[in-house]
Parts: structure tokens; C-alpha cells; sequence
């Protein structure tokens, strides 16, 4: 079988039909959702076209793919491609969709069959093709299944209700509206307060990091530093206790609240927010503690200084970048945080952004809204991410699993 | 000259190190058990306790209080109404009074045998009430020239009542029902089914797509930076933004995805992805693995960069073909880094509520545990069932960290 599978004219067809569908699928998904004009690929003109492109792709001289690839573009247009088009769709659209399709899935098996040859191949060569198929297939899969739900968000808060009915999906967007476009937005910034609830959420944010560095840093220092006993049973409750799913604990703060009337107050919330973080910063942080010269402090203590002023002068400018994660981290919880502030806020002038969302989903409210309260709370974080992205993967990956 | 021994017990200095350190931990101890362990208390509490969400609010006396009848001339008859009621309509309040401070000027001709009057100030002693109870207690009075003269109104001086009522939530009556009703018939065994279906599938989607899309970028390329940036946005994006991106995405009626398949010809008829009974479990397993796959992507990424590229140097001089040092080296390598990943995202995924809340509300046959706290707490409104299975999760995730602690290595350094 794997004999039969490793020989040129198997391998390179075969790989052919699985790439030029990938491709046709792709290309019209893409398409549609651009133009929003019906596009789809075919099963029957994948494989057929798959076959001789996996031919004519094979290594050689460069014409012979560039012609198959025309012939196929060519067979496109005439209505036999791998991807067809629905009545209606400009020929501008169609002569792209098909070249597209023609040219991606020549130019992709042309770098995946590399070195493959027409008769037996040894089994390097027919795994690199495979691999090297694998990888197109997961760029283009990971790329689409991340993007998608976030191009619909961005682009249907530009959109409006009956526009949304008529063509799911017509994403296309009409410049000529101008400021327009953006009227979903105005009207959350005037009719719905989004402008206090992004100030809200940010204040509670920061707020919650300055807290929770305040206990965590001198915990994680104790904990990574000092001897004392009970230390390990220590670091291994603080996993624990960060394991306790938040709806447990919203059920008896939800009562204790509404008792005390700290429901409905951002100081309820402040209370609260910095607690659920405090034991991941402080698991993070001693990693970090941990992994700094103790010969820095020590020399320290022995020019006199205090454990604290210890912390204060040596080990906090040393541990800047951890500092930075967890912060970032920490103010990611506590920006995306949705379960407690459902709960625990009723009152609309004290919402959060999340909550606020949250109040977004109803029937009488269209939709566009709901997506443009979802993009005002997405791109604060996604710019404060993109921007900080280093000291934000090192956070996420320093000692934090949990989602 | 003796030998030199090791110094037994604690010394000074250390005593003073361990003092320093539980200073430093004092806060962080204090703060977690205010806010972690005194709700899990309380929540044990509570599944014992037979409470609504329309308990928690002790019942009380409720007194309005108006003048019927005329009060405009010197010599006009008119009474006093109390409208008083218990706020409970089970719970019984016991010893209620009321006082009050009469307007001037006016006259009282009868008075109730349970109530005193001492000048203006009137006092009375309305005994034991049960749940429901509702009483009008009129006080006929006879209007004088001080109280035309006089802005002052019955209205104007609010009475003050007094009543002892016992909250169901400190007093002693306990109950076994809560955990009766969680464990009740089929729908316990179908919650339990749900809640592994989704964790299990949920956290093994995740790991194999995360181990995946770190295979793809676990090597140097341009935009290789931007690629491992676009694929953490699911994980760092708000829960609320995407979870009703997905709804919208996946609508019946508008959603694109449904046009989109339709126009394919995968499908006649639209599909309720978030709506029918098999496939709503699938779509919101689908989610969990979309939303947490970048955390693993991320964990394991780091491995494999971290591992050391002389074996594979080694490996390509001795002929191994690319899938041979997939499985020889690298799985090997980043089996302990799974196994990690695999106990932990298991337990949070177990614990994980607010995705299904939003995506289904737990409708469709896709309520899981946590769920099932809300629904029972919030919207059936028993605190005490919802609390029950909150200790049933508790339960769970013990027996987790357990097994958790016991085969996870410590080398992986978690």
C-alpha cells in the first residue's frame, strides 16, 4: 500500500485533487464573502483539474505548469473548473475567482512536489510532499477559522439589519456612506453610554493590576525566597485555589452582596476582581522570583538593607518584564471578564464594557449594535495585545493555563 | 575538642525569616479566604438549606399609612389607616410593633385594645403573624383647629415597625432535598454526560489542533511573528464579543454560514447550529476548541523551542525520514508538556460556564454542570439546588487536582 502510494504518478495526482479542492474551497468561500455573489467549489472539476494539475506541476520546466494552469482558469470561465459561479456575478469576479483558484493551486503543488518524480520516490521525498501539503492546508485552515469570526463582527457593525437580511453574505462595505458607515458606533457612544462603560472597564482593569501586584509581589517573593514551613503545601493551594471555577464562588458572593448592598457598586466589583487574579499573578511571579540570581539580594542584605527595601531596590527593577506580563495578563482577566459583572450589575450607569454587551442582546436591539459593542470591547485589548505581544506570550506561557 | 554538630531546630534567624514571610503571605491569605474560602463555606451552607432567590431577602413589616374621610373643618370625623402586611408570603414574623407620632390637633375618639397612647406618640403591640397576613388598622380620630393651622399630615412622621423574623439562612433548618433534586432521575445522568462530552472532546480538540498549528510555525519564516499573533486572538479577545460572533455567524435565519453552505449545496435547509440536540453540544465543543486551542499552540510552541535541534541534526545524519522524527523525537519530547496541558485544560474546562451560557444557555441539550448552577440558582430560582451542584463540581475538581498532583511532574514546573 505505502509502496503503491509512493510512486510520482500516484502521489502527485493525488496530492493534486486534495490541493486544488483546498484551494476551490477556499477561493469561493473567500469570494463570497467578499462580494457576496454565489460562488462554489465542485467536487467532480476538483478532481479532474486536481489530476492534470498534479501533472503538470511536477518538476520541470516552469511553462508546463503556467499552461495547465491556464487551461484551468480557462475551463473555470467556461464553466467546468473546480469552482463555479451562480448567475449574477460580474465577469470581473469570476475571471478573478478563477484564476485565482487556477494560479494558488498550481503555485502551491509546485512548491509541494518538489523533487517528486514520475516513477518511485523514496519515502523522504513523499513525506516532505505530504508535509509540505499538511502545511498549506494548515496555514489557510488556522488563517480562515481565526479571521472569520472576526471579519463578520468588524464588517456587520458597519452594515445595517435589512442589508444583513437580504444577503448574509454581502459583506461588502459602501465607502461612499463616509461617516455613515459608523453610525452603529455613534449611537453606543451617545444613546447607550459606551463611552462610561469603556471608561468603567478600564478603570476596574487597571485598578485590579495595581491591587493584585500589591499582594502578589510580596507573596511570590516570600514564597520563592524564604525558608518557612509549610511553603510547598503552600504553592501547591495556590494551584488549587486557582482551580475553583468562578461560578462556585459567584453563587455565595452574589448572596453576600446582595445582603450587604455591594451588589450593583464598582466597588463590589474592585473587590472582588483582584482576588480571582491575585493567585496567578503570585504563581507567575515566583517563577520568575525563582529564577533571579540570589546573589544580587544576598549582597544586598549584606550592605545593610532590609528584606524590603531588598524587594523594593533589587528584586522589583530585575523583574520589570515579568512584571509587565502579569500586568498585561492581569488586566486581560479582568477586561474580559463576563460572569461576575452580569451578575453582580444591574444598574446601566455602573455597567462594564462586557456587561454592557451583554445588555446589547435582545430582540429590539439590531444586531450591527451588538457587533459594533463587541469591536469597542475587542480592540482596546487586541491593540494593547498586538502592541505588547512578546511580554504577552511570555505571560501566558510563565504559568498560566487557565481560560 | 568536641565535634561539631548541626544545629537542632530553628534558630533565631530563621524564626525571623518564617515571621517575615507569613507578614508577606498575610494579605494574599487573608483577601483569598474572604473572597474563596468562606463562599466555598457558604456554599456548603447553603445545599443544605431549603432557599430561594426571593429568601434572601428577610420578610419585614410593610406599614402605609393615609387619612380617609374628611379633614377639612374643626369637628370632621376621619380615620387613620394602617395598611400593614408581612413582606413573606410563607414566612411567619413574630412580636411585630408599630410606633407612630400623630399629627397635632387631632383627636383620637377610639383606640384598638393593642395599642397605647401617650400624648401623640401611639404605640402598638400586633402580636405573631403568619406568612401572608395582612391587616387594615384604622384609628378614628376627630380633626381640631391645631391641625388646619398645622402643615404637619399622619403622612409626614414615618412609623417605625419592629418584628423578628428568622432568615432561612441562619437559622437551623436543614434539608437533604437540594441534593434529592440534583440527583433526581434522568436528568442528572444526562447533565453528567454532557458535562464529559464537552471536557473530554473539548480538551483533546483542543490540544491536537493546538499541537498542529504549533508544527506549522515551529520554524523561522517571514511573518512568522504576525501569524503566531492573528492565532492568539481568539484566546485573548472578550468571551461576550466572540461567543455572539459566533451566534451571528451561525444563525438560521441570517446567519452567513448557514447562506454560505446552502449556496454550496452542502445543505437544503438552513441549520440551527446553536438550536437542535446533537449538533448544538458539537458546535459549542467546536468553540471551546477554537477559543483554547491558542493556549496550547502557545504551551507547546514554547517546547518545541526548547528542545534541542542537536537530536535532530543527529537524526538526519542517520537518514530519519520527517514523520520518523516526528514520532521518535518530538512527540517523546512534548509528551510531558501534553500531559500538563491535557489535566489542566481538562479541569477548566470542566469548570468553563460562560461560554455555553452565552452561546446556548445551556438549551439544546448542552447544559452542563456549571450551567446547571446557574439554571437551578437563577432561574428556577433555588439557591439551594444550584448550591448543591456547585458542591458536586467542588467534589469533582478535588478528585482532579488530586490525580492532578499526584501524576503530574514536577519538572515541567507547574
Amino acid at each position: 500500500m505505502m509502496d503503491l502510494i509512493r510512486r510520482g504518478y500516484v502521489t502527485a495526482p493525488v496530492l493534486g485533487v486534495m490541493w486544488t479542492f483546498v484551494i476551490a474551497t477556499t477561493v469561493a468561500i473567500s469570494m463570497s464573502f467578499a462580494t457576496g455573489a454565489a460562488f462554489r467549489p465542485i467536487g467532480s472539476g476538483a478532481l479532474i483539474w486536481g489530476i492534470a494539475l498534479g501533472f503538470g506541476c511536477l518538476p520541470g520546466p516552469n511553462w508546463k505548469a503556467a499552461v495547465t494552469a491556464l487551461v484551468v482558469a480557462a475551463a473555470t470561465m467556461a464553466g467546468f473548473g473546480p469552482i463555479a459561479t451562480g448567475t449574477g456575478v460580474s465577469i470581473f469576479s469570476s475571471l478573478l475567482g478563477a484564476l485565482a483558484t487556477a494560479g494558488f493551486a498550481a503555485l502551491g503543488l509546485r512548491i509541494m512536489l518538489d523533487e517528486v518524480e514520475m516513477g518511485p520516490i523514496n519515502r523522504h521525498t513523499f513525506e516532505a510532499a505530504v508535509i509540505r501539503f499538511c502545511t498549506g492546508f494548515g496555514y489557510i485552515f488556522f488563517t480562515a477559522i481565526v479571521l472569520i469570526p472576526f471579519y463578520v463582527m468588524v464588517l456587520t457593525s458597519l452594515k445595517n439589519q435589512a442589508e444583513l437580511i437580504q444577503n448574509p453574505l454581502d459583506f461588502s462595505i459602501d465607502l461612499s456612506k463616509g461617516t455613515e458607515l459608523f453610525r452603529s458606533y455613534n449611537e453606543l457612544f451617545m444613546q447607550f453610554d459606551f463611552g462610561v462603560y469603556l471608561l468603567n472597564s478600564f478603570l476596574i482593569s487597571v485598578l485590579t493590576v495595581f491591587i493584585t501586584l500589591l499582594f502578589a509581589v510580596p507573596g511570590a517573593y516570600a514564597v520563592a525566597r524564604l525558608r518557612f514551613k509549610g511553603r510547598a503545601a503552600f504553592s501547591r493551594s495556590i494551584l488549587l485555589i486557582y482551580m475553583v471555577p468562578m461560578i462556585v464562588l459567584a453563587l455565595p458572593i452574589y448572596i453576600a452582596f446582595s445582603m450587604t448592598g455591594l451588589r450593583n457598586s464598582l466597588g463590589g466589583i474592585i473587590l472582588i476582581y483582584p482576588v480571582t487574579t491575585i493567585p496567578v499573578a503570585l504563581y507567575m511571579l515566583q517563577g520568575y522570583f525563582r529564577g533571579l540570581p540570589a546573589e544580587v539580594e544576598e549582597a544586598g542584605l549584606m550592605d545593610g538593607l532590609s528584606r524590603l527595601m531588598v524587594i523594593w531596590k533589587i528584586t522589583l527593577p530585575l523583574s520589570l518584564p515579568a512584571m509587565a506580563s502579569v500586568s498585561l495578563y492581569v488586566f486581560m482577566i479582568a477586561w474580559n471578564e463576563f460572569l461576575l459583572a452580569f451578575m453582580l450589575l444591574d444598574d446601566p450607569s455602573k455597567f462594564t464594557l462586557t456587561r454592557g454587551i451583554a445588555s446589547l442582546n435582545s430582540s429590539e436591539i439590531p444586531r450591527q449594535h451588538l457587533m459594533a459593542g463587541s469591536v469597542i470591547a475587542t480592540v482596546p485589548i487586541m491593540a494593547i495585545f498586538l502592541g505588547l505581544e512578546r511580554f504577552m506570550t511570555k505571560g501566558l506561557t510563565a504559568g498560566s493555563v487557565k481560560g | 575538642m568536641t565535634e561539631a554538630v548541626p544545629p537542632k531546630g530553628t534558630g533565631p534567624l530563621a524564626r525571623i525569616e518564617a515571621r517575615l514571610a507569613w507578614g508577606l503571605l498575610a494579605p494574599t491569605i487573608i483577601a483569598v479566604a474572604l473572597v474563596v474560602i468562606l463562599p466555598l463555606l457558604a456554599i456548603f451552607w447553603i445545599s443544605f438549606k431549603p432557599v430561594a432567590l426571593a429568601d434572601l431577602r428577610a420578610p419585614e413589616v410593610v406599614l402605609r399609612e393615609d387619612i380617609r374621610g374628611d379633614d377639612e373643618a374643626v369637628g370632621d370625623q376621619a380615620n387613620i389607616r394602617y395598611r400593614l402586611r408581612n413582606s413573606s408570603q410563607d414566612q411567619p414574623i413574630r412580636g411585630v410593633t408599630f410606633t407612630d407620632r400623630l399629627p397635632e390637633g387631632l383627636t383620637v375618639t377610639e383606640l384598638d385594645p393593642r395599642c397605647t397612647l401617650e400624648g401623640r406618640d401611639l404605640s402598638c403591640d400586633l402580636g405573631d403573624w403568619e406568612g401572608g397576613y395582612r391587616e387594615n388598622l384604622m384609628i378614628p380620630v376627630t380633626v381640631g383647629q391645631a391641625y388646619l393651622d398645622n402643615a404637619e399630615r399622619p403622612k409626614d412622621s414615618p412609623a417605625t415597625t419592629t418584628g423578628r423574623a428568622s432568615n432561612v439562612l441562619t437559622n437551623a433548618t436543614f434539608t437533604l432535598d437540594n441534593f434529592a433534586r440534583v440527583f433526581d432521575g434522568s436528568e442528572f445522568w444526562s447533565v453528567l454526560w454532557v458535562t464529559l462530552f464537552y471536557t473530554v472532546f473539548g480538551t483533546v480538540g483542543a490540544l491536537l489542533f493546538g499541537l498542529f498549528a504549533a508544527l506549522l510555525l515551529n520554524k523561522s519564516f517571514r511573518g512568522q511573528g504576525i501569524l503566531r499573533g492573528l492565532y492568539l486572538f481568539p484566546y485573548v479577545s472578550p468571551i461576550i464579543a466572540v461567543a455572539f460572533a459566533w451566534i451571528l455567524l451561525f444563525d438560521p435565519f441570517s446567519g452567513s454560514a448557514n447562506a454560505l453552505l446552502i449556496q454550496m449545496g452542502v445543505t437544503q435547509q438552513s441549520i440551527n447550529f446553536f438550536g437542535e440536540r446533537p449538533l448544538a453540544l458539537i458546535m459549542v465543543t467546536v468553540f471551546e476548541i477554537w477559543r483554547y486551542f491558542p493556549l496550547s499552540f502557545l504551551f507547546i510552541l514554547a517546547r518545541m523551542q526548547s528542545i534541542d535541534s542537536d537530536m535532530y541534526e543527529a537524526a538526519d545524519m542517520d537518514g530519519a525520514s520527517p514523520f520518523q522524527k516526528f514520532w521518535s523525537l518530538s512527540v517523546p519530547q512534548l509528551l510531558g508538556i501534553l500531559s500538563v496541558l491535557f489535566l489542566l485544560r481538562f479541569i477548566w474546562t470542566f469548570n468553563k460556564f460562560d461560554d455555553i451560557f452565552l452561546l446556548t444557555g445551556g438549551n439544546a441539550g448542552t447544559r452542563t454542570l456549571t450551567v446547571n448552577v446557574y439554571e437551578q440558582a437563577f432561574a428556577i430560582s433555588n439557591i439551594g439546588a444550584g448550591a448543591a451542584v456547585a458542591v458536586v463540581i467542588f467534589g469533582c475538581l478535588l478528585l482532579f487536582s488530586f490525580l492532578f498532583f499526584r501524576y503530574i511532574s514536577q519538572e515541567e514546573g507547574l
